[in-house]
This record gives C-alpha cells, structure tokens and sequence, in this order.
C-alpha cells in the first residue's frame, strides 16, 4: 500500500470546511442531539488535521492524537446522551434553551 | 494525476457534501445516516493518507458505535413525525445566514493562512505497528489518561441514565 502525495493544505482546507461546517451547526441548531452531531463532526475534524500533520512527517503521532481524540470523543458523547435523556424527560422536548436555569 | 489522488478528492467531496446534509437535516435517523456516510469517506481519506490504523478506528468506532448509540438514543426517545415539524418550526432557512457567515468568514482566513505553503504529505504509509510502539513507549501516560476519561464518562453516564430508567419504571407501574 503507498500514501497519496497530496498538497497537505488541500487536507487541511478539507478539515477546517467539515470543522466550519460543525461550527454552523452548533451555532444554528435547537435540538440538543443535533447539537452533540454537529460537536461530533468538529472533532472528528480536529482529527483529520492531526492524522494530515501525521502523514506530513510520516511519523505516527498524528495517529495517536486522533486515537486520543477518539476517546475523548466517547466519552463525551456518553455523558452528553445521558444529559439528553434526562432533558427529554423533564421537559418533554430537546429544546437546548430549556436546560438555561440551573436550578436542581 | 494518479488513481488514487482522484480518490482523494472524489472522498473529500463525499465528505463535505454528506455532513453539509447532517446538519441541515430536520429527521434525526436521516441525518445519522448522512454523518455515517460522512465518517466513511473521512476514512477512505484516513486510508489513502496512509492511516490505516485510524481508518480502522473511524469505521469501528466513530461509525460503528457512537453513531450507533446515537441511533439507540433518537430511538429511545421515539422521535416521530411531531419532532420533525417542530424542528422545522425552529428552523426557518434565514436562521443560516447570520452562522454561516461567521464561520464561512473564519473559514476563508484560514484558507488565506495556509495556502501558498508548499508542503505536500510524504506519500509513506504509517504502520500500525510503528503506532503501537509509540503508543505504549513515550505516549504511555497519556493512554492512561484517556482511560481515566473513558472511566469518567461510564460513571457520569451511568449515574445520568439511572435515574432516568428508575423514572421510567416507576411511569410504567
């Protein structure tokens, strides 16, 4: 198997387009689950950008990082789906707004 | 141009185009669907980087479970037909201008920055073995902090889906 030769700013404009895309989404959305796709697609972004920088000096690191963010993306997926849960029972709907007061 | 550059391109559209699509979606399932199509092509750029390894592991694990697990949740929830118009009611199309142009903007300065350096990636694939090694050599500590996280979260979640199940047993008796 061989690596394509690409320009690595062609990798990196691809990276930040799905990030601004992600950003859009968190900005515009309501929804509190489209809200957590649209962080999903941020980071997974952000690992694009270090398996490129990776595959620049054809060093593992990049690979590393992403495996970092991998997790971290799991993880937070985990605990923000339980926040969904609990949301749409108290108030019926995944309205983000209505998680504003945080009152117990 | 080679095959394989031609790929490069045709995956990065694929990309673009499928989370453009997720994001706009008003149907949770379809726009689930439209970010698997988007983690897939972001592998086939993974693969032809010369990440096989993280190819692997955006297909296994970003596609494979958390979206999955995402379906599970959508599914919980029962979202029918009155979730989607209310989510088109809180999504009139002039709702995009103002985000769009923020971060179209900060997209075209980071363009601006990057462009005109002509680096190109080295073409040599990285094994997974070589990121094995490094992963349990100088990189150790930090495999022990990500799973200090990944514990972090499996207790956050359990507490938080707990009290719901409890909630939703009682509703059921």
């Amino acid at each position: 198997m061989t690596a394509v030769n690409v320009p690595i700013e062609h990798v990196l404009i691809l990276a930040g387009a799905l990030f601004a895309i992600g950003l859009a989404g968190v900005l515009v959305r309501r929804n509190i689950i489209f809200l957590l796709m649209s962080l999903e697609i941020m980071m997974n972004a952000c690992g694009l950008a270090f398996v490129a920088a990776g595959a620049r000096w054809a060093e593992a690191d990049g690979q590393i990082m992403f495996m970092l963010v991998l997790s971290l993306a799991a993880a937070e997926v985990a605990v923000g789906l339980g926040l969904v849960l609990q949301l749409a029972r108290r108030f019926d709907h995944l309205d983000i707004d209505a998680a504003s007061e945080l009152s117990g | 141009m080679s095959l394989e550059i031609v790929l490069f391109y045709l995956a990065a559209l694929v990309a673009l185009a499928a989370t453009g699509l997720a994001v706009t979606r008003t149907n949770a399932s379809h726009a689930l669907i439209y970010l698997i199509i988007s983690l897939l092509a972001v592998a086939v750029v993974f693969y032809l980087l010369g990440a096989a390894f993280a190819a692997a592991l955006e297909v296994v694990i970003y596609a494979g479970a958390i979206v999955v697990f995402f379906l599970f949740v959508v599914m919980m929830l029962n979202l029918g037909r009155s979730a989607e118009e209310q989510e088109r009611r809180w999504l009139p199309p002039k709702m995009w201008i103002g985000p769009g142009v923020l971060s179209a903007v900060l997209l075209l300065e980071m363009i601006a920055l990057i462009a005109g350096s002509d680096a190109a990636t080295s073409g040599t694939p990285v094994p997974p073995k070589a990121v094995g090694i490094e992963l349990f050599g100088p990189y150790l500590l930090a495999v022990e902090l990500a799973s200090l996280l990944l514990l972090a979260g499996l207790v956050g979640a359990f507490h938080l889906g707990r009290r719901y199940m409890r909630a939703r047993r009682e509703e059921i008796e």
